[in-house]
């Protein structure tokens, strides 16, 4: 078996008193998306910021391909730059164009040159149908087009795997779709993905393995079919009866 | 050009439901409309010029007419006099300005410093965090008049081996010394507006700790501040002023000389008017500016 792009063992994590995650094992292989599911607070925000390292946690290790980089001397930035990270809101930086917010990594962090790294952003915006809003700033964009230059800015780095939260929880009904779509699109060509979403038909669809999170343990895992369909646990049946009745299965 | 009127015209008939049509013309109501509205706007207009003339016209009579006009306008406006005086005024102004150039770039550069310091939260930095917090809170409590004192005629007092007794540059450090304070606290706020997810999207690109206050946190930080950095530059230049004090021959020393000389206070007031040649662009800027920065808040905050 080859070595999976992300494995966590036992991971911990505590605000002060607050326990919020507690004994998370999980491995992510290759070209898989695992998607976390569970309330809000439940803890899946903090263990997408664990596994970014802008969260220290306190107990257990996380391996991304095979090297611990939860050990001290490890350069968080050296990690990072291996991560693309997408938020619920406020991502891009609104005082620089679409493509000078896609650029500004692959020329700071990766050295690239402006030419080359202009030239491989328009042609990122060029496949996802955003090429003409490459000068365009980000208030000028509607939020779907927003979160969309959001992904394209973390592919930009060609990442290892990528981290979506909540991307779409943030927009109107409308607009979620396209955003759905371009995630749906990665998926098909091979990207490794850890997602947290309340889409939850969206779940089924791109799930490899589907995990609900409660009160920072996950609960139950296993394909999106059993977990979506067919969960053994009472806390899942009655989290999926909510998220149906708000409307979203 | 067609000159066809009214609603529902044929030109939106042949390509999609939500074609505009090539060329819009306003319709005749609109164009009633815009009479209706120039007419009105020409009434305002005119309502506004006489209500001003009629208020300001009554003011300046009741000022000129009054028994002390005679002897106030003799002291304040003597033009004649003004106008003689007004190059060693105006000489006076240029050390104004020369020093506001200075202490401005000075300010600029320590204040951010400061604010940068203020806002670290690296623990390298704690024992110098400590440091510009008292720092900031001293020089922000005492009137900048004391500081000029203190420093103008205290440092010379010590006859320090190659420190200098020029009371010009002391009356700079003066200036920079109080300036940095309100402006680092100004910076600081800037940069404590921008949102933590702009912080944490920077650090998952990869990009440092400097790179991220460099490229993200400062600029916009930076651009959110410019109004009341305006502000500030507005007061340094008027209280430039403050440094006559230690016998710097500004603007208003030298107006002091003139003005000594004769009993006369025109002197003054052709400084002040100096003064407000410079001050009142500058506001103006400023509001400009300021709404400026508004809407473009106003604006992200719908997206
Ligand atoms: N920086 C923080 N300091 C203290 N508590 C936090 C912090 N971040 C998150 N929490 C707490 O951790 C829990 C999990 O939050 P979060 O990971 O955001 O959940 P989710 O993303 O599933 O909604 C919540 O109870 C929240 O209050
Ligand atoms: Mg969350």
């Amino acid at each position: 078996m080859s070595i999976p792009v992300l494995a966590l063992e036992r991971v911990r994590k505590a605000f002060g008193s607050e326990v919020v995650l507690e004994d998370i094992s999980i491995t992510v292989p290759e070209h898989t998306a695992t998607v976390f599911i569970g309330a809000s607070g439940s803890g899946k925000s903090t263990l997408l910021r664990c596994i970014n390292l802008l969260e220290q946690i306190d107990d257990g290790t996380i391996k991304l391909d095979g090297a611990d980089i939860t050990d001290p001397s490890v350069d968080p930035d050296e990690v990072r730059r291996k991560l693309g990270m997408v938020f619920q809101s406020f991502n891009l930086f609104p005082h620089m164009s679409v493509v000078e917010n896609i650029i500004l990594a692959p020329m700071r962090v990766h050295s690239k040159s402006r030419d080359e790294a202009i030239a491989e952003a328009l042609e990122l915006l060029d496949r996802f149908g955003l090429r003409e809003k490459a000068e365009q700033y980000p208030d000028r964009l509607s939020g779907g087009q927003q979160q969309r230059v959001a992904i394209i800015r973390s592919l930009a780095v060609k990442p290892r795997l990528l981290l979506l939260d909540e991307i779409t929880s943030a927009l109107d009904p409308v607009l979620v779709n396209e955003v759905l779509s371009t995630v749906r699109d990665l998926k098909e060509h091979g990207m490794t993905m850890l997602l947290a979403t309340h889409e939850m038909g969206f779940a089924k669809e791109v799930a490899d393995e589907v995990c609900f999170l409660e009160h920072g343990r996950i609960l139950e895992w296993g394909k999106p079919e059993e977990i979506l369909e067919n969960p053994k646990k009472p806390q899942t049946k009655e989290f999926l009866k909510r998220v149906h009745e708000a409307g979203r299965l | 050009m067609s000159q066809e009127v009214g609603r529902g015209s044929d030109h939106t008939s042949d390509s999609a439901p939500y074609s505009f049509g090539g060329q819009w013309s306003p319709s005749a109501i609109e164009l009633e409309r815009r009479l209706a509205r120039k007419a009105r706007s020409r009434k305002n207009a005119l309502v506004a010029t006489l209500s001003s003339i009629l208020v300001l016209g009554t003011l300046a009579a009741i000022v000129v007419t009054s028994p002390g006009w005679k002897s106030l306008s003799d002291t304040f406006f003597k033009w004649a006099y003004g106008f003689e005086v007004l190059p060693k005024i105006i000489l006076g102004f240029g050390a104004n300005v020369f020093l506001t150039v200075i202490a401005a770039t000075s300010v600029g550069i320590f204040g951010l410093i400061l604010a940068l310091v203020r806002t670290s939260r690296s623990p390298a930095i704690t024992p110098f965090r400590i440091l510009a917090t008292i720092y900031v809170d001293i020089f922000r409590g005492i009137p900048m008049l004391l500081i000029i004192l203190l420093v103008g005629f205290g440092i010379p007092a010590l006859r320090l081996q190659g420190v200098t007794n020029n009371v010009f540059i002391l009356g700079i450090c003066a200036v920079i010394i109080t300036y940095s304070a309100y402006v680092a606290e100004v910076i600081r706020s800037g940069i404590l507006t921008v949102h933590p997810s702009q912080r944490a999207a920077a650090r998952s690109l990869g990009l440092s700790n400097f790179q991220t206050l460099r490229y993200v946190v400062l600029p916009q930080a930076l651009r959110r501040v410019t109004p009341p950095l305006l502000n500030d530059l507005v007061s340094l230049i008027k209280d430039t002023g403050l440094v006559s004090i230690l016998g710097v021959t500004d603007a208003i020393r030298a107006a002091q000389i003139a003005s000594s000389r004769s009993f006369n206070y025109t002197p003054y007031v052709m400084a002040a008017g100096i003064f407000l040649l410079v001050t009142i662009p500058l506001t103006r800027y400023t509001d400009r500016t300021l709404r400026k920065s508004i809407e473009r808040q106003n604006a992200q905050g719908l997206a």
